[in-house]
């Protein structure tokens, strides 16, 4: 049926390509197009922060598929080509090699971009990075292993501002994290959190500074806050959060609300046009709102979902949330969404092997686990049974997690 | 350098001559049905469940205590099961059956 069809993917990234081969998986037999305006083979994101910075290692060995699988499964993969406008009656995109593609059905996988913040001199300074695709670890590598004092600021102290800075840590960086919050990780997570790394951070050596508020970059690089302090550097990271890209969904005037908005079986507003992964604001049925996430577990799962149901196979997108973070011998994994909570139980085993477990009421929201997979897995299987936990068992280290059920409601 | 066998759930047999990275970086990179991979190899998403069979899980060693935890997750993990990413590639592995997980 979907023989002389063609699916239209912009964007060629977690969601994207998850959704070109979980498409032929399903049965697609149609012309499958991804495109993508990065030159590279689309490759694992998470580790640029991580191992990919810190072990100097080769994007060849962090692809997220071979480049035989996309011949082998008729994908047909384009790379070094953006979309510049879309006609929506005609039903084509147009790219900026002066191309016009048709198409029946329209994905949109285009993610988001770092936020560059307006910092006075950001612009012309020498040796600003933000920290979101492979070209910019080339220019980070590039100036670090060019620079002489290996001074670093980063301006943010979220997960990739932290994960960066862990990373030019382990490199020999001098490392300062500049954060306009009272606390880093503010907008994620909890105080205890917050502390628990910035802990981890100072004993490892770096230097984090809060409520600081970067106001401007000289020319000599030099980064001024608004209360007068300022710090010298050689490589400022920007790592301030993204900015979702939503211009050519607007230009259709797709219906776009922190995201561009999808219904649960990950359809635009409007036919044959639907989007996945970090450029969504979806419904989350579990939580009972809308959200926007960035995370590789969105990516992929919302992908498996749209393939089925451009196939035809109506299906709606469900799923609890998971992320990770690791640093230095730190491994985070956090499943679902903690906003809302009004209550939360820390389950402390260890120094660095603990769960903070978030409640609202009797029910269990999110689990936030420290070198502790345990709770993280126990955790997941608790939300989507929707299970009651006895709170003071859970709070005791030596109780056995799988026995702080009260009562299994599902 | 080791060969490494896959049985796949469509019953397929896939011989691949692996030399350093991990299990799941060979699977992958080969297109074996059923590794995904999705976390990168960082124990976090559970998608590169293989088991090994009985007469090589001497040479490929038990799942470590965090994978065993991670493994939770599926549903038919049993003692045999390992997150492949968490196998590295030496020379001792050549020979080797994995089964991957559905
Ligand atoms: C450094 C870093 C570390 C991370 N760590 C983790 C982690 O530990 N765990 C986790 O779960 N998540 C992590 N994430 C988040 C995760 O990588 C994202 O959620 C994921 O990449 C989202 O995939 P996506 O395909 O939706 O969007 P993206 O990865 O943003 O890809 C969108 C693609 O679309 C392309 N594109 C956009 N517009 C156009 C156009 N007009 N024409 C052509 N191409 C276009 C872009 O070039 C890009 O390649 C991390 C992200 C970064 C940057
Ligand atoms: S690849 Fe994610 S756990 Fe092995």
């Amino acid at each position: 049926m979907s023989h002389d069809k063609t699916c239209v993917v912009i964007g060629a990234s977690h969601a994207g390509v998850n959704l070109a081969f979980a498409l032929r998986k399903e049965g697609w037999q149609g012309k499958i197009i991804l495109f993508d305006k990065d030159t590279n083979l689309p490759y694992h994101r998470p580790p640029l922060s991580k191992k990919y910075l810190e072990l100097e290692d080769s994007i060849q060995n962090n692809l997220l598929k071979p480049e035989e699988s996309y011949t082998k499964d008729n994908i047909n993969l384009k790379l070094g080509v953006s979309i510049i406008s879309i006609n929506n009656e005609e039903q084509s995109v147009s790219l900026d090699d002066d191309s016009v593609q048709h198409y029946d059905k329209l994905v949109f996988a285009t993610g988001a971009s770092a936020f560059i913040p307006p910092i006075k001199g950001i612009k012309e300074a020498k040796n600003v990075f933000s920290l979101r695709n492979a070209d910019d670890v080339e220019g980070i590598r590039k100036a670090f292993n060019t620079s002489t004092t290996k001074k670093v600021v980063v301006i943010g102290g979220g997960y990739i501002g932290l994960e960066t800075a862990a990373s030019l840590k382990k490199l020999g960086a001098d490392v300062t994290i500049l954060e306009r919050e009272e606390r880093i990780l503010a907008r994620v997570t909890t105080a205890y959190l917050s502390d628990f790394f910035s802990e981890l951070h100072k004993t490892n050596g770096v230097s984090i500074f809060t409520n600081k508020n970067v106001t401007e970059i000289t020319d000599n690089n030099t980064v001024l806050c608004d209360d007068g302090s300022s710090y010298d550097a050689n490589i400022i990271i920007v790592g301030v959060g993204i900015r979702v890209n939503t211009e050519l969904a607007a230009q259709i005037e797709l219906k776009i609300e922190n995201g561009i908005y999808v219904n649960t079986k990950t359809e635009t507003s409007q036919k044959d046009i639907y989007a996945v992964g970090d450029c969504t604001y979806h419904y989350n049925s579990l939580y009972d709102r809308f959200v926007r996430l960035e995370s590789i577990q969105n990516a992929v799962d919302q992908a498996k979902i749209t393939a089925k149901n451009i196939c035809g196979i109506e299906t709606e997108y469900n799923a609890i949330p998971w992320f990770w973070s690791d640093q230095y011998d730190i491994k985070l994994q956090i499943v679902g969404l903690a906003d809302g909570f009004d209550d939360l139980v820390v389950r402390k085993e260890a120094e660095k092997k603990f769960s903070i477990w978030y409640f609202k009421g009797k029910q269990l929201l999110a689990v936030d686990s420290i070198n502790n997979a345990k709770s993280y897995v126990l955790g997941t299987k608790y939300i989507k049974t929707n299970a009651e936990i006895d709170k003071i068992e859970l709070a005791n280290p030596k109780s056995d997690l799988k026995s702080i059920v009260a009562i299994n409601q599902n | 350098m080791a060969n490494i066998t896959f049985l796949t759930s469509d019953n397929e047999k896939i011989v691949l001559e692996g030399n350093s990275g991990n299990v799941m970086q060979l699977a992958v990179n080969n297109g074996v049905k059923g590794i995904d991979g999705d976390c990168g190899g960082v124990c976090s998403c559970a998608t590169c469940h293989v088991f090994v069979a009985k007469k090589d899980i001497e040479k490929v060693g038990k799942a470590s205590s965090i994978e065993v935890d991670m493994l939770e997750l599926a549903d038919d993990a049993n003692e045999f099961s390992r997150l492949c990413c968490q196998i590295e590639i030496s020379d001792a592995l050549d020979g080797v059956e994995l089964t991957v997980a559905k």
